[in-house]
């Protein structure tokens, strides 16, 4: 009864989004005000039932209701309970439902909270959610309806796919989902205001919270996903270039520079048809990687069910959505002419930099991932394009975006003096110095060369954001009340900025020591061995049996001891999973500031009762998380910017701002 | 609206274009049987491609056609540079423990670090053949990687799986098709 119940409440919500999709539309064009007023109760409908039908799937797993097709293949009653709840995304057609009720909940705080907009933009944005909610709507019930009926139904289900039941992959999909389906809203801003043939700074306002929220979700998605493959697939690494991957790390590239350039839109009135281009390609970049995950074109771990008929429905959609907005796009675009002139060395000059550099980082990522492909539809026969020519190609544009990120953040508007701000920098630079040479002093290879030019940037970031607030509060230039008060004065952007920044640099010296300097060792340890590895002896205590919930196997345990003393036991394990017949290796991990100690278990040697077992030592590998989780965190201190959140309020920088000029219409 | 128009306003509705003819072709490929998982090669029902390759290291036995003949086995085509070959690589374990004879095709690997993806997670290859320049991969019509094969006693290639093997590929393909080629 119940599936039944969440099938109708998709046909409705399908209904629904026609309406919501096309009526307002014609009334915005026609002026007609009761067609427009239809927007608002179409999007808290399709927000309604949506919300049923996700309700009702969730339902079903949570009660083990294995009459339901999608229940039976995806969950079993002796799952725990988070993997029964985080089964219902876990699967092609839940997720699917997971990502037209996040869209769903973006329209309805469009509805709600959008009662600033001009009535006939509102509804244009509300109508081309509609629009998008509509084709995955149709979607989901013409090629992957989550609730289809088995007759008669089975006993027990297949299981979860064991490497998916870990709570970092619980939550994994659905950040991931809030920011793609984000980006939706900076999408549907953009061809609301193609249509309108106006983009304005009080434009860009309503844009940027929209897309910052949505960076920050895709921020920590991306962020989960990499630390679940660091610590589940066992082998110690934590990015792949996997396409699965790069199909989340473009729209987070594109999106990072829509960030930055709805920044010029709103404060310069300049860059507005770049702008626009952003907001449809961070979500054509979404739609992008939705398809190829799903369609079978490409393989990767990431093993969705793949089916070339919902390709063929997705590559559609695709061709509708992206194909559509950026013709709209071709014609109204040349008409949107911007205001703010300003000198190649400025703020504006610095976010054009960034945005050419990660434009241009995610067109290479975009061709890595996709050339295999290209080159096999054009008869080049069949290659594989490896982690090698990522980091050859990627790598080297992002370090001028990190080295002009300082500089640019203190530049001044219209025109800069890079001399004056390089001067201002000294201490950053200094300490980008320190970096360098400390690290270069114990180095040895080239590769520890170039790992100590990371440590430098990493440092530059860091010290040049931490500057840029020290000089923004007159730091050690008067009375510390006085500094205190102007902390708590300074816009919540300045701190989101510097903190964002800060993150990354963080995050840079993470990567760069955990690639540069990580350390292994593989041997046979039988109970009472040692191994020794950077400065801590790990001792192997021996392994016991265990029985989980849904799996049973072996539990390593090592004693880590340094300098005489215990400090931690490292277990890692090796579990079978019966109903899904399937292993999956847990790494035993001790995280430090220093490093992270991670131990994995291996085989057991018939034998002589050794076992293999793994060790490694990863320097700095956990400033990855934190700085991505930071930066996210940047993006929400940023989020509660009293300018965001008023809307669009007078400020008193807006006096000094030529009053934002419409243009076209 | 000012009647501008922009002939370069219009290339990245062109781009879409062509990438999604790009698509089109592939996935008409994929439904007239050209299909990642399952790809039925040209050489199914056919034997195996006459070969002979050295080993990863100096002094290993090396792997050719030769070794194919006399019982059903699997030949895996694996490099330590592919992590979708990590992630099957305990149901290979798993299969050699049982006594499923597997063969691999190091492809286009650095020795020591196929030795050291041998190391870290267990070797359940009879015999490993390195590939060093993708010409052996050329003749069987490798696709990507990994890439699985079933041989028969006879030496022909009955079954090709392309992509990681998931435990309900060796449940519902592999296993009962060892298992009737066995017989």
């Amino acid at each position: 009864m119940i599936p039944e119940i969440g099938q109708f409440a998709l046909i409705l919500a399908l209904v629904i989004s026609l309406i919501q999709g096309t009526l307002p539309l014609v009334g915005a064009a026609k002026n007609r005000t009761q067609w427009i007023a239809v927007a608002r109760p179409a999007a808290r409908g399709q927000f309604l039932f949506v919300i049923t039908a996700f309700f009702c799937l969730m339902q079903a797993y949570v009660t083990s209701d294995f009459s339901v097709a999608n229940v039976a293949h995806n969950s079993h009653t002796l799952k725990p309970m988070l993997y029964k709840v985080s089964g219902v995304w876990g699967n092609h057609e839940g997720s699917m439902v997971l990502w037209v009720a996040i869209l769903a909940i973006f329209g309805l705080a469009v509805a709600e909270f959008g009662s600033a907009l001009p009535p006939s933009l509102k509804a244009r944005v509300l109508a081309i959610q509609g629009l998008i909610g509509f084709a995955f709507l149709a979607f989901i019930l013409f090629t992957s309806n989550p609730f289809l009926r088995l007759d008669p139904a089975p006993l027990e289900g297949n299981g979860l796919n064991p490497i998916l039941q870990d709570p970092g992959l619980a939550f994994h999909p659905p950040f991931l989902y809030l920011g793609y389906v984000g980006f939706s809203m900076a999408f549907s801003f953009a061809v609301a205001a193609l249509i309108e043939g106006r983009v304005d700074p009080a434009w860009a306002r309503w844009v940027r919270p929209w897309t910052l929220a949505a960076w920050c979700a895709l921020t920590v998605g991306i962020a989960l996903g990499s630390w679940w493959a660091y610590y589940e697939l066992g082998w110690g690494g934590w990015w792949f270039w996997d396409p699965v991957e790069n199909a989340s790390f473009i729209p987070w590239l594109v999106g990072t520079a829509l960030l930055h350039s709805a920044i010029v839109v709103e404060k310069r009135d300049a860059l507005k048809s770049w702008t626009v281009l952003l907001a449809i390609l961070a979500f054509s970049m979404s739609l992008l990687g939705t398809f190829l995950v799903r369609s079978g074109v490409l393989t990767s771990v990431h093993a969705f069910a793949s089916d070339p008929d919902r390709g063929v429905f997705i590559l559609l959609l695709l061709v509708f959505v992206i194909g559509g907005s950026l013709t709209l796009y071709a014609i109204r675009a040349p008409g949107l002419k911007g205001g703010g002139l300003f000198a190649p060395i400025s703020r504006e000059g610095a976010l054009v930099l960034n945005n050419l550099l990660l434009t241009t980082g995610a067109a290479v990522v975009l061709l890595g991932t996709l050339y295999p492909l290209i080159l096999d539809a054009f008869g080049g026969g069949k290659v594989s394009v490896g982690p090698p020519f990522f980091n050859t190609t990627f790598v080297p544009l992002m370090v001028p975006v990190m080295l002009a990120a300082v500089i640019g953040a203190m530049l001044s508007w219209k025109r800069g003096d890079i001399a004056a701000v390089l001067g201002r920098l000294k201490i950053a630079f200094i300490f980008a110095l320190i970096g360098v040479g400390v690290t270069s002093f114990f180095a040895g290879t080239l590769k520890d060369v170039l790992a100590a030019f990371g440590i430098g940037i990493a440092a530059w970031l860091i010290a040049g954001s931490a500057v840029e607030i020290a000089e923004r509060i007159a730091l050690f230039k008067g009375p510390v009340a006085n500094s205190m008060r102007r902390a708590a004065g300074l816009p919540r952007s300045a701190w989101g900025m510097a903190i964002a920044h800060g993150a990354l640099g963080i995050m840079v010296a993470g990567i760069t020591a955990s690639s540069a300097w990580r350390v292994e060792k593989i041997q046979l340890m039988q109970p009472g061995d040692v191994v020794e590895i950077s400065g801590y002896s790990l001792i192997f205590e021996g392994a016991k049996k265990i029985n989980g919930p849904n799996y049973h196997g072996d539990r390593g345990i090592f004693t880590v001891t340094k300098d005489g003393r215990t400090i931690a036991a490292l277990t890692p394990e090796k579990r079978d999973y019966p109903a899904e017949r399937s292993q999956t290796t847990e790494a035993g991990i001790l995280t430090m500031v220093s490093g992270d100690l991670y131990a994995v278990l291996g085989d057991k040697n018939q034998s002589n009762a050794a076992w293999t077992t793994r060790i490694y030592f990863n320097p700095l590998v956990a400033w990855i998380w934190v700085g991505a989780i930071l930066m996210a965190g940047g993006g929400v201190v940023s989020l509660t910017d009293r300018r965001l959140r008023v809307g669009a309020p007078k400020t008193a920088r807006q006096k000094t701002r030529p009053q934002p000029n419409p243009v076209g219409a | 609206m000012t009647a501008k128009f922009s002939l370069g306003y219009f290339l990245p509705a062109i781009l879409t274009i062509v990438l999604a003819w790009v698509f089109w072709s592939y996935l008409g490929e994929i439904k007239d049987g050209k299909s990642i998982q399952d790809l039925p090669s040209a050489l199914i029902d056919k034997p195996a491609p006459t070969f002979k390759l050295p080993g990863i290291s100096a002094g290993d036995k090396g792997f050719d056609s030769a070794d194919l003949k006399g019982r059903v086995a699997l030949v895996n085509v694996w490099a330590s540079w592919c992590p979708p070959c990590r992630v099957e690589h305990p149901l290979l374990m798993q299969m050699a423990r049982e006594g499923i004879p597997i063969f691999g095709i190091n492809y286009k690997d650095k020795p020591d670090a196929a030795m050291r993806f041998l190391t870290e997670l267990g070797n359940p290859y009879q015999a490993i053949g390195a590939d060093r320049s993708g010409r052996v991969a050329i003749d069987w019509g490798v696709y990507g990687y990994p890439e699985t094969y079933v041989i028969d006693a006879k030496g022909h290639i009955r079954y090709r799986h392309v992509g990681p093997i998931m435990p309900h590929d060796l449940a519902e393909k592999i296993r009962p098709l060892i298992k009737a080629l066995g017989k």
